[in-house]
Formats: structure tokens, sequence, C-alpha cells
């Protein structure tokens, strides 16, 4: 009774859903990378005003929905701001800013994790803490990253599918697209995870490669 | 070499440094013994400033680090340290451990840092560890290599805080004879250490410290055979 023949008819469809997909998973946790190692050193920094700033942060972000941060951006905001964003850029946004706050806490996790005699046994040979940081701290608690920074990396990516309620054209979006049109939800939904699995998986693969390939 | 005066060193209200007074000469073996929490560690931490000086003056090599001018990054290229814990860098070979501080600080170039490693290593046995991992090797092994380390920016001094309290017995041996070797050839050390055996035989001058002060110092014949203070006799009794 079901027909998953039919399928392929969608799959142009659901191909351009899923490049939005990838497209605002990539863009978005790179600049959340970029976030979170900023705001990471911010929760370990000696300076109070980069401390209270990067503790708002991630307290905030991580205090609320990703499904009200992408509700309120899209629709509230434009209100504050008199100014639209396109859809496409609140969805990176949104995926930026939400994960940026827990990498932040995954980097600070990390560096902290690090044992002090490794910065002593730097500082003491005259290296200044830019460079302890750089050539000691950092290589060592970017090994560290890696299962909590892939874990949150296939949180986001699941994440994406919640834009569609602000109109980002992404899998899930172009899924409920077409199962509303076509009455084939059980085809269309199944195959739409299925996409998801697949995605998370390979990249589960290969943060396992990387963190076998850092091993010393 | 080093001048300490009236040296005081606080954690929140507890008070672990109470008053120090001491000198160090170029080339001599000065040995800090005394019981646990008696201050020794935080006293040799006090002289590359890895624990902040609560009041009281240190001058190294003719240098205040109490002074704010005083760039202590430049002081401690001049004074080495090993640790208990060895501290090597664990993401890096053993002559990458070496070659980091020649080549980032001093700014020398990778062949001559190689060459200047390669000898140390050579000098402290382990030049065929080269290329292995810390994990790779044994705590007698890393603590040698943690040596090559801080020998490899040339230091005037090397302050050692207890380098063989956490070996195995039957490796605190080779370690020891790495630092005789130093002694002999004119290091100018300070260490902090329970080894009697080697306080007795190297150390020109052996000091005992006991509740944040230096109880007695003295040459060690005389530390060993016929202490003066009824705290370093007891404390002798003990380990001896």
């Amino acid at each position: 009774m079901f027909d998953f023949g039919q399928v392929i008819d969608f799959l142009p469809q659901l191909g351009k859903g899923l490049y939005y997909t990838l497209l605002i998973s990539i863009v978005g946790l790179l600049i959340g990378f970029i976030l979170g190692a900023i705001f990471g050193l911010g929760r370990i920094s000696k300076n109070k005003f980069f401390f209270i700033i990067a503790s708002i942060y991630v307290e905030v972000i991580r205090g609320t929905p990703v499904l009200v941060q992408a509700i309120w951006l899209y629709f509230a905001l434009p209100i504050i701001l008199q100014f639209q964003m396109a859809s496409i850029t609140a969805g990176i946004v949104v995926i930026a800013i939400n994960s940026g706050a827990y990498i932040a806490e995954i980097v600070r996790g990390s560096v902290d994790s690090i044992n002090k005699g490794q910065m002593e046994a730097g500082r003491s040979l005259g290296l200044n803490k830019h460079q302890a940081m750089r050539y000691i701290i950092w290589p060592q608690a970017f090994k560290r990253m890696i299962p909590p920074l892939g874990n949150q990396f296939i949180i986001s990516i699941k994440d994406t599918s919640l834009l569609s309620v602000i109109l980002v054209p992404e899998l899930m979006f172009q899924g409920r697209y077409i199962a509303s049109n076509h009455f084939n939800a059980v085809e269309i939904y199944t195959t739409v995870a299925l996409f998801y699995l697949v995605i998370n998986f390979s990249l589960s693969l290969l943060l396992r490669y990387i963190e076998r390939r850092l091993n010393y | 070499m080093i001048t300490v005066q009236d040296l005081h060193k606080s954690f929140g209200d507890n008070e672990v440094l109470k008053g120090i007074n001491c000198e160090v000469e170029e080339k001599e073996v000065v040995c800090v013994i005394g019981p646990s929490g008696s201050g020794k560690s935080t006293f040799l931490r006090c002289l590359n400033l890895l624990e902040d000086i609560t009041s009281g003056n240190v001058i190294v090599d003719g240098y205040n680090l109490k002074d704010k001018t005083t760039d202590i990054n430049m002081i401690r290229t001049e004074v080495g340290m090993v640790f208990q814990q060895f501290n090597l860098f664990p993401h890096k070979t053993v002559i990458e451990n070496v070659m980091l501080a020649p080549r980032k600080v001093r700014k020398i170039s990778v062949q001559e840092a190689r060459e200047r490693g390669e000898a140390l290593l050579k000098k402290v046995g382990l030049a065929e560890k080269a290329d292995q991992y810390p994990a790779q090797l044994s705590g007698g092994q890393q603590q040698r290599v943690a040596i090559a380390r801080a020998l490899a920016m040339e230091p005037k001094l090397m302050l050692f805080d207890e380098p063989t309290s956490a070996l195995d017995p039957e490796l605190v041996g080779e370690v020891l004879e790495v630092m005789k070797q130093l002694a002999k050839e004119g290091m100018t050390m300070v260490v902090v250490t329970h080894e009697m055996g080697f306080a007795r035989e190297v150390a020109d001058r052996v000091l005992f410290m006991d509740e944040g002060i230096i109880m007695e110092e003295n040459t060690p014949e005389i530390i060993f055979t016929n202490p003066t203070s009824e705290r370093t006799k007891n404390f002798l009794n003990k380990v001896l």
C-alpha cells in the first residue's frame, strides 16, 4: 500500500532542500565555531567585562529553545529593527548563534581540562601566555573538543529542520510541502528521516577517523 | 645569583612563607629539605614567579622580580625548571618538546634547535628516543627529557621541584645521575628534594625549611651529622 517508487519523482525537490540544509549547517557551524572559540575564551578570561558578556551570551542562548530563537529572530526582531532578513540568512544566524553558545562551553571545558602544569611548564621556559596557549594548550584542548564538538554538530544539523517554520526551504520544509500536496506522508517523511541519518552518520564516521588520526 | 629578602607568600588567609632570607651564589648547588607543607615548593616557585610574591624581594641575576618593569619572560629564559610531574608536552615528540622554547622564544633556526636538542638528549642518555612521544617513555626517561628541555634554553640557573618524588624507586638513580653531572659542570642549582643521599653528596649547602621559614642552613656535613635545631634533628631522625 505504500509506494516508495514515487519518491524518485520528488528527489530533485528534496535534493534542493538537502542543499539548503547542508549550506545552513556548514556556514552556520563555521560561524558558530568562531563564536564559540571567542566566547569560550571569554568564559575563561580574567577580564571581567569579556567574561560577563560571554556568560550572558551563553546563558541566554542555552536558556531559550532554538525554535523560539528562530521565530523571534525572523518575526519579532524585524518589527524592532524595521528590517527583514531573508529566511536563509536568518537560518544561518540562528544556527551560528545557537551552536556558538554550546561550542563556547565545549571550548571552555576543554581548555580547563588541560593540566595546569602544562601552562606552567610552558611559562617556565619563557614562552609568554599567548605562545603557551597557542603551542601547548590549544593543540591538546582541540583534541579533547572533538567528541563533544561532533555531538554539537549533529545536534545543530538536526536543529536546521526547525527552520522550516521560518520558511527556510531546507529538507524538512520541502518534505512538508510535498507530503501535504501529494498525501504521501509515510514515503516522504521516511525519506527525509533517512537523509538526516545519512548526513549525521557520515559525520560520525568522519569524526571518528579524525580522532584516531590525532591520537598520540 | 639569587637574593631573597623577607619573602612572604599567602594563599588567601593562609600564610605559607613567613619571611625567607637567603642567597644562592653562582655555581652553587643548594638543596632544600623539610617536611611536607613546609613551603619548600612554594619558595622554589617564587624564584621564577610561578607564584606571585606577596611581599619581600626576590632578586634573580640582578633583576628584582617584584619590580613591575622586570620582563618575567626574559628572566624565565635564564631560569630552567623541572617539575615533580615532568609536565612534558604530550602532543609533541621528545625532540619537539626540547626544541619548542628555543625555536619560539630564542627564535633560533629549526636546524640549530634540532642539533642542540639532539646533543642534549644524548647528554641525558636518550638520543634514541628523540622521535617518540612522552607517553611511550618511563617516568625516569620523561624526567630526563624534562631536564634536557629546560637546558635547551641554556639557563644560568636550574630549579628542581622534587624531581624524583613521582618516580618508581628503581628509576630515581638515573635522574639523580643526570643532576649530579649537571652540578659537576658548574650549573647553579636549587633543588627541593627528599633524596637525603643526593643532598648530602651533591649539595654545597642545605636549607632545612619548616612552617614557612628556613629553620637551619649549613653545609650538608653539619646538617646531617650535627644539626643545631631540634626540628631539624627530629625531621632527620624520621627520614634517615
